[in-house]
């Protein structure tokens, strides 16, 4: 048989066919050839990335937020790490054990828990932020999926209401909302970085690739605050706000050597780790954002002003009968009728209208001079959001009775710290030196606002207000000479000042023959009685006072006798 | 010549298990590194928190209270304190 003669195979086919086929199966695997290469060589990026992306991965290194430290190195706030527990709605559908589990594991009730990852709305939930690190690993045991957890930083603070203003407070993002922590935030935060690296399937690191951003933890802080006489302040203040069913208070204690910081504390206050129930009252820091007329306690600069300009001296005398002043149509009293008073005298018995009658004798442009040379009217610059510079109204608008009202310290305003630094030119000869939130280790310089002449006369003037002809002996520390002055001024409500609510202020420095510190007290709208800033702020001042010195080991420069004082009520009464 | 190339064969061998190997150990250095900075990171954390506790108890106005109502300590009046003031200085 004869295959190749077979009919079957007798079939001719068209060469075309056979050539298609052949040019296209060589097309094709030119196409792919092309691909591959394109792929591989030319245009590899795409690939590497997904191939990449199967072992490394880019992970964060989380970045502390600094601490804040008092001047002696006492922690005032921390950050330490937290969870907080969150969900994609949908995704976790925990068995009715485990959401129970959870429910009392995160302190909320079951149904909101339940509200929450059914919130279609939404493709992120927070279940729970800043919960401790042990809950978070009870959390996690519960292995309900579609709950996942991330690490955040809480910030605490272990000295809670005491220091609440100073510190102010942070977010839940740890972002500084108040205080120290908003104004110093750029110092305090952390950077957090980021870095490359392989993982094996187990989910290991084995290698690290690169180093993309470096973290960079928050600088500590350190305040010039004396946690010590800070606490001293608060405490002295709680106690003397409660005695007085006063509305409000404030403390403020300045070194005088380098103008620190080193106490303020106000009242009321909050406990910055629970910050539930919060109310403007307490958040308020009253010594840096709030202004007050602060009666008498500008007398010293009226007269300061008077012996600068050559007018007057500590012992020229003033007549001040028979008690009142008229000025315009208005008058001006005094508490108590005296015939005739020294420059000195005035200002140990607080006299009104001899306030009143030397600046009466004085430029309206010196004395406005003089208000802001000692820092009035300006924001006084310690660095605190919402800083108040109080209000010193321009000379030209003076009105004889405003200019004599001013001499003590109605129609102006000024906020409690501002009152404290002024204090501290007496104090320094005459020199107004800048403040500090933070402990400063080379003394300031200061400018020079009044001759040390000047300062020095005005220092002997408040230490006679002190002693018992004065209107503040209960200032008055054992083994300390102190110098300070009174105030207590009407509070203006409506534009009209109010009848029966007073601040009451004290401002001194001690130890006279060498100041160290100045402190500076306002009571609010004292109402158990009493309202003079020498039976009510007084007091307050010379406890604080007496514990600071002690603190900082100032040598005494008294006598070591115990304190006379005079009874009660028989006080000398200070003009209103 | 053919030794030669046995002999190159067996160094490269050698060679390659010894990268093998070096890889290997590699890993497991990195891992421990790993394991000790993230303890390290640990420990800084527990340092906070020590340091946060540290200052809870000794906040001043607890140290006051103890001292006041436990220990019953106070403040020396006038008639118990004595100044003692250095040698030559004046009164």
């Amino acid at each position: 048989m004869n295959f190749a003669a077979s009919p079957v195979l007798e079939l001719t086919l068209p060469v075309w066919r056979s050539r298609f086929l052949l040019y296209f199966l060589v097309t094709g695997f030119g196409l792919l050839l092309g691909r591959a290469v394109y792929l591989q060589g030319l245009n590899n990026d795409f690939l590497q990335a997904k191939g990449e992306s199967r072992y490394s991965r880019v992970i964060e290194i989380p970045a502390n937020r600094g601490r804040i430290l008092d001047r002696n190195g006492e922690a005032l706030a921390i950050s330490t790490p937290v969870k907080s527990v969150w969900s994609i709605p949908g995704e976790a559908h925990p068995g009715k054990r485990q959401l129970s589990q959870l429910a009392a594991l995160l302190e909320m009730p079951p149904a909101e828990i339940e509200k929450r990852l059914a919130d279609s709305g939404r493709d992120f939930v927070f279940l729970k932020r800043q919960i401790s690190p042990e809950v978070a690993e009870r959390v996690a045991a519960l292995h309900i999926p579609g709950l996942f957890q991330n690490r955040e930083y809480r910030r605490y603070y272990p000295s809670g209401d005491v220091v609440a203003h100073v510190l102010g407070f942070t977010g839940a993002d740890d972002i500084g909302q108040e205080g120290v922590e908003l104004a110093f935030q750029e110092r305090l935060a952390g950077k957090a970085g980021s870095r490359r690296v392989i993982k094996d399937r187990l989910g290991q690191t084995v290698e690290d690739v690169e180093s993309i951003k470096a973290a960079q933890d928050g600088g500590d802080l350190t305040l010039a605050l004396d946690a010590r006489i800070q606490n001293l302040a608060f405490s002295q203040l709680k106690a003397a706000v409660a005695q007085n069913k006063a509305k409000a208070g404030a403390v403020v204690v300045l070194d005088i050597d380098s103008g620190e910081l080193l106490a303020l504390a106000n009242f009321p206050t909050y406990n910055p780790n629970n910050r539930n129930k919060l109310a403007g009252a307490q958040l308020r820091n009253r010594a840096v954002t709030d202004t007050f007329e602060p009666g008498s306690t500008l007398k010293p600069f009226t007269v300061a002003l008077a012996l600068e300009v050559g007018r007057l001296r500590p012992e020229s005398v003033i007549q001040i009968a028979p008690g009142t002043l008229s000025v315009s149509g208005a008058t001006i009293r005094d508490a108590h009728a005296e015939r005739a008073l020294t420059v000195a005298q005035i200002i140990q018995k607080s006299s009104n209208v001899g306030a009143a009658k030397i600046a009466l004798g004085l430029p309206a442009e010196a004395m406005w001079e003089m208000f802001r040379d000692v820092g009035f009217g300006e924001i006084p610059g310690l660095g605190f959001p919402g800083e108040a510079g109080g209000k010193v109204r321009p000379y030209r608008s003076w009105k004889p009775i405003e200019q004599a009202t001013m001499s003590y310290g109605h129609g102006i305003s000024v906020s409690l710290v501002q009152l404290a630094r002024a204090y501290s030119v007496f104090a320094r000869d005459g020199e107004l030196v800048p403040l500090s939130l933070v402990r400063v280790d080379a003394p300031p310089v200061g400018r020079h606002v009044m001759a040390p002449k000047t300062a020095s006369a005005v220092r002997a003037m408040l230490e006679m207000v002190v002693n018992r002809d004065g209107t503040a002996p209960r200032a008055q520390i054992m083994g300390y000479r102190v110098a300070g002055k009174t105030g207590t001024a009407h509070k203006q409500e409506n534009g009209a000042y109010a009848p029966d609510k007073y601040v009451s202020s004290f401002v001194g420095f001690a130890p006279a023959s060498h100041p160290r510190l100045v402190v500076a007290v306002m009571i609010d709208e004292p109402s158990a009685g009493r309202y003079y800033g020498g039976t009510v702020a007084a007091p307050v001042f010379a406890q604080i006072m007496a514990g600071a010195l002690r603190a900082l080991d100032v040598a005494p420069d008294g006598p070591m006798q115990p304190i006379e004082l005079p009874p009660e009520g028989q006080e000398v009464k200070e003009s209103v | 010549m053919a030794r030669v190339n046995l002999l190159l064969l067996v160094v490269l061998a050698a060679c390659a298990l010894g990268l093998v190997t070096s890889q290997h150990l590699s890993r497991r250095y990195f891992g421990e590194l790993e394991q000790e900075q993230e303890r390290s990171r640990q420990l800084g954390v527990e340092y906070g928190q020590l340091q946060l506790e540290a200052s809870t108890w000794a906040v001043h106005a607890r140290v006051e209270r103890i001292a006041g109502r436990q220990l019953h300590m106070r403040v020396p009046d006038a008639k118990h304190l004595h100044i003692a003031r250095p040698e030559g200085a004046a009164k």
